[in-house]
């Protein structure tokens, strides 16, 4: 491939303190998977905003088709023939897929015209979807798909796709990449943002990787290790959590036939789930998002209220119990939103010490929060998690994700629960840091705590956990040892075998 | 071009710095409507704010300040760990009528036996209860169907309004009143007469109650686990939630603490300075207060000097028309603009004014 479709050259983007581009050029040609790769914070979402016309770079050049290309927004980056599947979805929910599609579109034709364009690619490109659903009932598989048809429908040179298989089942996985290698047969050409190793190696003819905003290498991952991409990506050595495997004791959180309606609306209801956890043991909650994790989440917390007999902690029922009420029988646990819901943004980190900890910590006496020891107990978090901040006086807006995801997870391991659940501990965590929450967690079991580790990132589940259940609309599947489950057979755990079939089936 | 830019941390220079600026700013443009009424700006501004305290009949005026303001910073206290929380409260004048009627048909009922241990204490109760009870209408309002305690509380306003007229023309009237509206006078009945502590400064038993909510208010928002969740609710209910906060329980107790401490300031009025039930007995303070509690950041010692302020402005502004025969309307604009331009300051507690192209950040 001679011909160049996009062509970056030097393109630099400074934010106060911190450079997220610097120096970073790349080509790609039509018809190339292009796989853009690197930690969080690396600098790949910056770079794909800037192509998408949503920053501008305060230096450097880009060529489309050898013109100079400069997109003022992303409304002249799409008139030029670049799309973008975002990796949060911009949908809305009450409405159905054919409307989503039309509101995101300049004139849109009239919506039955649009449905029967819909279905042509969809069936043209083997994604199922049926235009008249609304999308607050489609899995997060099909939401995707909606994002995906917009974007097809206009005809795309370049098509930028961010993290896209973070919310699918492998299955679904398969799918997407069969669509994504019919686009690159004609000729489309696709920019594919990930830090899943294998599937790069799956799908991607180039790889460009970007290391503190800078472009550390280029590979064809056909030919170079996952292990080798990896530590050009962390440049160093991956450090491996490793954990001794405690002897199972007692059960000490029990599920039992739990059924819930959801707090939200579109919400999952949780479907008569029954699980036992042992002292010592690491149970993976595996499942596509939107499958029923938040409200397992608020059940064991004690935020959604459920039947006493549901929950039992050492054999007490506890399913009426509110959160602090649960704290002190020693169940703890950590949401999956880190900024609103397991701390509130404007309050300092010593204050968000005493929102959870309070109970098990001995912060309030006689009504009095005691926020000397609250101020002990964050600065205790700070420096056992190595929380980058410079103070327990910052409020919890001014850290970066990772951090504050230390913080959270740290401050309700350091109160030694009997029961932990924690809700993807490591969402947009970068590695290492990752690396470190999951060390801690599985520490925490070795030490005699059960955990509950709800996750949609299935290496980390296999990593840490001893067991393995699927979430699979709000229906947990019977938990399965981790060890010798095969990646296929988690699939099928996960997708309880529902929406799977490509549309044309080509075996 | 003037961009807003978002500050890392709130500033805390800035939340100090809004009021007093809020204020200049009032009297700059509250001065500019006063000339263009044809009436001389420095000297309204003086007659306002400066000759109720040190003017030649200041003497007269400055007891008249804690009589005002005690009520609105009892009300302001209360509302503001609502307004904390998230609960919006805007009916503290009808749980003021509420509180005025409830303590002034205990002592009423009593009349003429006189027993002051008992019964002016029972009146503190009976006004509190009344305030509470109203205040609870939209509470559980709230709670139990979901509706909006602002248009609620704000709609028993008017029905507090009504049930304050029915009752000086009807139950509560004064039998040996001549045929007159209004409530047999509680100032000439020694075991209700909420009567100045000390003769000739305006301190009477609702000052004494208006310090002690503020030092209790400012006990419990620093260092009680309550005023704790009431800050979580506000800014985060979800990690409220997480934390074991209820949300209904907040709502309750939220709009239970704020009539209640209404109603007692209605009870205070009534059996003092007021002295009876009267079709015109609200002036407003519910609402002021409203203003106030903004005023003074939503912290005790902040509403304890808004609450000066604004008493001030009322005086300041009864002067004013007398002297000046400025209308009344502009001293209420006067006080609204007060808020207006409060809330604009504000903004710069938040955000930063950057000035230039946007893009080169």
């Amino acid at each position: 491939m001679t011909e160049t479709l996009l062509a970056l050259a030097g393109l630099t983007k400074a934010y106060p303190g911190v450079i997220a581009n610097n120096d970073v050029s790349l080509e790609i040609a039509p018809g190339e998977v292009h796989a853009l790769l690197g930690e969080n914070g690396a600098g790949k979402s910056t770079l794909v905003k800037a192509i998408y016309g949503l920053v501008k770079p305060d230096s450097g050049a880009m060529h489309l088709d050898g013109q100079p290309f400069a997109p003022a927004d992303p409304k002249a980056a799409r008139a030029a023939g670049i799309t973008m599947v975002f990796q949060h979805f911009s949908l809305f929910d009450a409405l159905s897929v054919a409307e989503n599609v039309a509101l995101g579109m300049e004139r849109p034709p009239p919506l039955r015209d649009l449905s029967a364009r819909i279905r042509d690619v969809s069936d043209q490109y083997g994604l199922p979807l049926d235009p008249t659903r609304i999308v607050g009932d489609l899995s997060a598989g099909e939401r995707q798909r909606v994002e995906i048809i917009r974007c097809l429908l206009q005809d795309p040179k370049l098509l930028i796709m961010d993290e896209p298989t973070s919310v699918l089942t492998p299955q679904e996985v398969e799918i997407l990449f069969e669509t994504l290698r019919k686009l690159k047969a004609e000729g489309t050409a696709i920019l594919y943002i990930s830090h899943k190793l294998e599937e790069i190696r799956a799908l991607c003819d180039t790889a460009t990787i970007l290391r503190l905003g800078e472009v550390v290498g280029d590979c064809d991952p056909r030919e170079v290790s996952a292990r080798e991409m990896a530590e050009m990506m962390v440049g160093g050595t991956l450090h491996v959590p490793e954990r001794e495997a405690g002897p199972e004791g007692a059960v000490l959180l029990t599920l039992d036939h739990l059924s819930a309606p959801s707090p939200q609306e579109f919400g999952t209801p949780l479907r008569d789930i029954s699980v036992e956890v042992r002292a010592g043991q690491v149970l993976g909650i595996g499942g596509v998002a939107g499958n029923g994790q938040d409200e397992l989440l608020l059940a064991l917390s004690g935020e959604m209220a459920v039947a006493p007999d549901m929950v039992r902690l050492r054999g007490q029922a506890i399913g009426h119990l509110p959160p602090n009420a649960r704290r002190a029988l020693g169940l703890c646990a950590a949401p999956e939103e880190r900024l609103g819901h397991a701390a509130a943004p404007d309050m300092t980190l010593t204050e968000n010490a005493a929102l959870s900890g309070k109970t098990r910590k001995n912060l309030v006496r006689n009504g009095l929060v005691d926020w000397g020891g609250a101020r002990d107990f964050a600065t205790t978090i700070i420096d056992r998690f190595d929380v980058r901040t410079p103070g327990p006086e910052n409020v919890a807006r001014s850290l970066s994700g990772g951090n504050l995801q230390k913080y959270v997870i740290g401050r309700e391991i350091l109160q030694a629960p009997d029961v932990l659940v924690v809700n993807q501990p490591t969402w947009g965590v970068d590695a290492s840091a990752a690396a470190a929450i999951r060390q801690a967690i599985m520490d925490l079991a070795a030490e005699g705590t059960a955990v509950v580790v709800i996750s949609q990132d299935l290496d980390e589940v296999m990593e840490i956990a001893d067991a393995f259940a699927a979430l699979n609309a709000g229906r947990l599947s019977a938990p399965r040892p981790a060890r010798g489950l095969t990646i296929e057979e988690v699939g099928l755990m996960l997708g309880g075998a529902h929406d799977m079939e490509v549309a044309h089936a080509e075996a | 071009m003037i961009t807003l830019e978002r500050r890392p941390q709130p500033s805390r220079a800035w939340s100090y710095l809004s009021p007093i600026l809020a204020v200049l700013i009032t009297m700059v443009v509250g001065g500019l409507v006063f000339a263009a009424l044809g009436k001389p700006p420095v000297e309204a501004i003086r007659t306002i704010f400066w000759d109720p305290l040190f003017g030649d009949f200041a003497g007269y005026f400055r007891p008249q300040l804690l009589v005002k303001a005690a009520p609105l910073i009892l009300i302001a206290t209360g509302l503001s760990f609502g307004f904390r929380a998230g609960v919006w409260n805007i009916g503290a004048e009808g749980q003021y009528i509420m509180g005025a009627l409830f303590g002034a048909g205990v002592a009423l009922a009593f009349y003429p036996i006189e027993a002051r241990w008992l019964i002016f204490p029972l009146m503190v109760v009976a006004g509190t209860l009344g305030g509470l009870l109203w205040a609870m209408i939209p509470g559980v309002l709230r709670v139990r169907f979901g509706t909006n305690e602002i248009l609620v509380s704000l709609m028993l306003v008017y029905v507090a309004d009504f049930l304050l007229d029915a009752m000086a023309l009807g139950l509560l009237r004064n039998p040996e009143g001549m045929g007159f509206p209004g409530s047999r006078n509680l100032q000439q009945y020694p075991s209700a007469h909420n009567a100045e502590l000390i003769a000739n400064t305006g301190l009477h038993w609702g000052v004494i109650a208006a310090f002690f909510a503020v030092v209790a208010a400012y006990i419990l928002l620093s260092r009680h686990i309550f005023g704790f969740n009431v800050r979580l609710a506000g800014q985060s209910p979800r990690a409220a939630a997480f934390a074991g906060v209820s949300a209904n329980r907040m709502v309750l107790i939220c709009l239970g603490l704020s009539g209640g401490l209404a109603g007692m300031a209605g009870m205070f009025e009534v059996a003092g300075p007021a002295g009876q039930v009267l079709a015109s007995f609200n002036v407003g303070y519910g609402f002021t207060a409203i203003i106030v509690a903004f005023l003074g950041r939503l912290h005790p010692l902040g509403i304890l000097l808004a609450g000066m302020l604004m008493a001030l402005t009322y005086i300041g502004g009864e002067l004013a028309q007398m002297n000046l025969q400025l209308p009344r309307s502009a001293i209420q604009l006067f006080q609204g603009m007060l808020l207006f331009f409060l809330l604009a300051v504000d903004v710069m507690t938040n955000f930063r004014i950057r000035l230039g192209r946007k893009g080169v950040a």
